[in-house]
């Protein structure tokens, strides 16, 4: 057991016992802070598999700004903790259900899918690194990079239109 | 490696994701859920480039960069989705005083 | 020689094209003029066409387009003028010029647009009934034949305000369907059988030999209910009599002149097919002779002028079917032109009546006309006589000629016709004497204003009559003198491979003594019927209810309500049964169950949109589960 899976596991546990937490805890300002303490295990994962530009950009986008978009968010509403006044149990119950056996059903459907013993390569390549990456993305995937430029445009008049008072 | 961890993890993350959708009714903790499931999706988009570039016999080769310039843009889209996604929420505590997915029901009429 | 032909059906179609779609705009002098130049224009190069045959003795081929094209068959639109179209083409453009001419002054009443539509209607029949007759093959005949079906349907029913006179041109109409399914079924088997429908393959002596019997007799059997329908046989006749709800000179044009000859012309067109049936043969020649019989009888009793002449008329084109029957083809198409002298002549004559007597039409309110309508009168009893078969009028030419040869074919025939002909000059004198003469029995009113017609009325009329008179001298039977016969030397191309294979030609003419005898006889019988009705009906004409056999005659055999029980209340009964049971309770049933089931099934559906977003997350969970299932682990 190398470096690389000790590094694995302890990065997959943080990921999956944070992700819990975020839909488990009572209070929403918790659930943020367990957020982005996942998306800390993410980032940790993208940069052993060498993927040193998205985990920057995981953190710096994600972690950092739209987690912290939530915090405000959150802070201004003024959230009480749920107040659990009529919680249906039963559709939660369902909820809780239906998401195991998703979770059986996918893994049963590719346990034995041919990719099974491909192996993933972990520190070495440099088609993660931002150079590579730049290239490919202003030559080849330049429209669908302008088209994103506008869809934040207007992702940006709507947020300001809907959030407008009256 | 192998790919079949990241894969496993990924749909945890995701199941887990979804857990949340269903069961909660807080509209921020819904969309915090979906965040997660789309982050799933990135590290199973990453992990697959990876394979893509192992199996090409790593060097200089460039496969498998299309999944990371993927998950690029998912973040893209994330981002414009939370923007629009957490003013909509605002405007809904404005007007119910809650934010609870419940009150929502209006797709009824 | 080619353009020419193009140019005949082109002046009558260009005609109704101004006519019918100018009609608002044109006043009715002009659409008047416009539509009887328009067929003299086609009847002056029917002249050119007929002269230069008549001279070349060739028949003239044009085509102009690849019309039908698949496989091996090709179906060129082309056009034939050989000597029996020629002369079929001098018939419809001639009498149609004279009746387009009567007709401008007959129609003077209506108003300009109906007017106009009146001769767009008149001159789209003549271009029909010209793409009938020149046709290179079955096809363009058909496309005339349907053509004519629907300008007649237009006509009787031209005064459509009135709902009898509709149900009549639909009669007619659902009628002449009847056949032309027939026909149409012919065209098929002869196509699937030769390969061809035109007339130079299909009448080739190779294709013709090579056809079994049996199928020989199929395709004419076919062909043949397709005639009985367009020329009024039994046991589709009776059509015909309710079509005089048309304008007169339409009666006179096309249900009595053209298109109930159309049959005619396509029997003889095919003449060496039937030939080679000697079955169907027997068929038309019974046929023909039980609608001349039938038709005669309940003309005795009719006292509608147009009702007489229209039975007349299926009379006669009985006559002409026996000609055919019997091998006479040149016979039948003799009597197809003198009939369509003197019964155009008759209808134009009745028309000028009909106008004077102000659209009285009832001959027991007439009587006495012979003073006031003199010209009328002198025309009408021209046609009278030559319809009769008195010598030398032309009816007598040709009636002997189909008798004659009826009577070498067989005897019987020859009597039945004979007394047909005799009951036909007794109910056209009946005609003549009880509306001519003796004395006026109409109202006051219409005794003062009973005038002559102007002349473009009667010049039409003098003009038939005289060709009425003389016309019959075109075929002067060999007894009566050695090589006269004009028409059967025109004919003789058209005919001579019929003749070449019934080895009848010798047999057609009896011995000249028999012949005199035969012809002796006939007229005697006429002139004994003619003197009897004159002096019958002109001192005492019959204007009670007829009674006991008159009554069966006067109501047609009860032909109308036969077919009423046989035919139409079944198949009304049927409907209104399909109607009842199986539409209601079956039909809409079904469809109605579908929307019911549809509606309830989504008013319980309707329940799971409850509004509750989760609650629509956890069903797209459960489809996408479903679908993970299905995908993965049954299609293993």
């Amino acid at each position: 057991m190398g470096i690389t899976q000790i590094l694995f596991w302890f990065l997959t546990a943080v990921a999956l016992g944070s992700a819990l937490m975020v839909v488990l805890s009572k209070n929403p300002v918790y659930s943020v802070l367990f957020l982005i303490v996942a998306f800390f295990a993410i980032s940790g994962h993208y940069i052993l598999l060498n993927a040193q530009f998205l985990a920057i950009v995981n953190i710096i986008v994600y972690a950092g700004a739209i987690m912290v978009l939530f915090l405000f968010v959150i802070m201004l509403m003024n959230l009480s903790p749920e107040s659990n006044i009529h919680k249906n149990k039963l559709i939660r119950f369902a909820g809780f259900i239906a998401g195991l056996c998703l979770f059986l059903v996918m893994v049963a459907a590719l346990k034995d899918a041919s990719t099974q013993k491909q192996l993933v390569e972990t520190s070495g390549g440099n088609i993660g690194l931002i150079r590579y990456l730049g290239m490919t993305l202003f030559r080849q995937y330049v429209i669908p990079f302008e088209l994103s430029s506008v869809l934040f445009l207007s992702a940006m008049v709507g947020a300001v239109v809907i959030g407008k008072k009256e | 490696m192998p790919v079949n961890y990241y894969i496993f993890v990924s749909i945890a993350l995701f199941c887990i994701g979804v857990v949340g959708v269903l069961t909660r009714r807080n509209a921020i903790i819904v969309f915090m859920s979906i965040e997660l499931m789309l982050n799933s999706v990135n590290l199973l988009l990453v992990a697959f480039s990876k394979m893509h570039y192992a199996i090409s016999g790593g060097g200089e080769s460039l496969k498998g960069i299309d999944g990371q310039l993927f998950v690029f843009f998912i973040m893209v889209v994330a981002a414009a989705e939370v923007s629009v996604g957490l003013a909509i929420i605002v405007m809904m505590y404005r007007n119910t005083h809650s934010a609870d997915i419940n009150f929502l029901n209006r797709l009824k009429h | 020689m080619n353009q020419l032909v193009f140019l005949i059906p082109l002046f009558p179609l260009l005609g109704f094209l101004i006519c019918g779609l100018l009609r608002n705009q044109l006043p009715k002098s002009v659409t008047g003029v416009l539509a009887s130049v328009a067929v003299l224009a086609s009847f002056v190069a029917s002249l050119v066409i007929f002269l230069a045959i008549k001279s070349s003795g060739k028949p003239v081929t044009a085509e102009l387009f690849d019309f039908i094209s698949f496989g091996q068959v090709h179906i060129p639109f082309a056009f034939l003028v050989d000597q029996l179209t020629s002369l079929f083409l001098l018939i419809i453009t001639g009498v149609g010029f004279l009746i387009h001419v009567y007709s401008a002054s007959y129609m003077q009443e209506e108003e300009g647009p109906h007017f106009a539509r009146y001769f767009a209607y008149l001159n789209l029949f003549v271009f029909s009934m010209l793409l009938l007759v020149l046709g290179a093959n079955f096809v363009i005949l058909f496309i005339g034949w349907e053509g004519v079906g629907l300008c007649s349907y237009l006509l009787i029913g031209f005064w459509f305000k009135n709902n009898d006179y509709n149900n009549a041109a639909t009669k007619a109409f659902v009628m002449n369907r009847i056949g032309d399914l027939g026909f149409l079924l012919a065209i098929f088997y002869l196509l699937a059988t030769t390969g061809s429908v035109n007339y130079a393959d299909v009448f080739a002596p190779a294709t013709v030999q090579r056809l079994q019997p049996a199928t020989i007799t199929i395709i004419t059997l076919l062909l043949f209910v397709g005639a009985t329908g367009k020329s009024a046989q039994i046991p589709l006749y009776t059509w015909l009599p309710d079509a005089m709800a048309g304008p007169t000179p339409v009666s006179a044009l096309i249900h009595a002149a053209t298109m109930v000859t159309a049959g005619i012309y396509m029997i003889a067109r095919s003449n060496i097919l039937f030939t080679m049936a000697p079955v169907t043969q027997a068929v038309v020649a019974i046929t023909g002779l039980a609608t001349a019989v039938l038709a005669a009888t309940v003309a005795l009793k009719q006292n509608d002028i147009k009702k007489v002449l229209a039975y007349s008329t299926v009379s006669q084109l009985g006559y002409m079917f026996l000609g055919l029957g019997v091998g006479a083809y040149t016979g039948a198409v003799f009597h197809v032109i003198t009939h369509a002298f003197f019964k155009a002549l008759l209808f134009l004559g009745a028309g000028s009546v009909i106008h004077a007597m102000h659209h009285e039409q009832d001959i027991r309110k007439m009587g006495g006309l012979r003073k006031a309508l003199p010209v009328t009168h002198i025309t009408f009893l021209v046609g009278c006589i030559a319809i009769a078969g008195i010598p030398p009028f032309s009816g007598f030419f040709s009636k002997d000629e189909i008798l004659a040869a009826a009577f070498a074919s067989n005897k019987v025939y020859w009597v039945i016709g004979a007394a047909t002909a005799a009951i036909t000059a007794f109910y056209m004198f009946r005609l003549y004497a009880t509306t001519f003469l003796g004395k006026f029995r109409g109202s006051n009113d219409q005794e003062h204003h009973l005038h002559e017609s102007p002349p473009a009325m009667t010049v039409p009329l003098v003009i038939l009559a005289v060709l009425a008179a003389v016309g019959g001298f075109i075929g002067i039977p060999e007894a009566f003198a050695s090589n006269s016969h004009w028409l059967e030397k025109f004919l003789e191309p058209v005919f001579a491979g019929s003749y070449a294979i019934a080895a009848k030609h010798d047999t057609v003419h009896p011995a000249a003594s028999t012949e005199f005898v035969l012809v002796g006889v006939s007229v005697l019988l006429a002139v004994a019927a003619i003197a009897f009705a004159v002096t019958r009906f002109s001192r005492r004409p019959d204007l009670g209810e007829p009674e006991g056999a008159a009554k069966f005659l006067a109501n047609k055999w009860y032909a109308d309500e036969f077919y009423d029980g046989l035919v139409v209340k079944p198949v009304q009964g049927t409907g209104s049964f399909l109607d009842r049971v199986v539409e209601k309770s079956g039909i809409d049933w079904l469809v109605n169950g579908v929307g019911r089931s549809v509606q309830y099934s989504s008013r319980q559906l309707r329940l799971i949109q409850s509004g509750q977003v989760g609650s629509y997350v956890l069903l797209m969970i459960g489809g996408i589960l479903v679908l993970f299932v299905i995908q993965f682990f049954l299609k293993k």
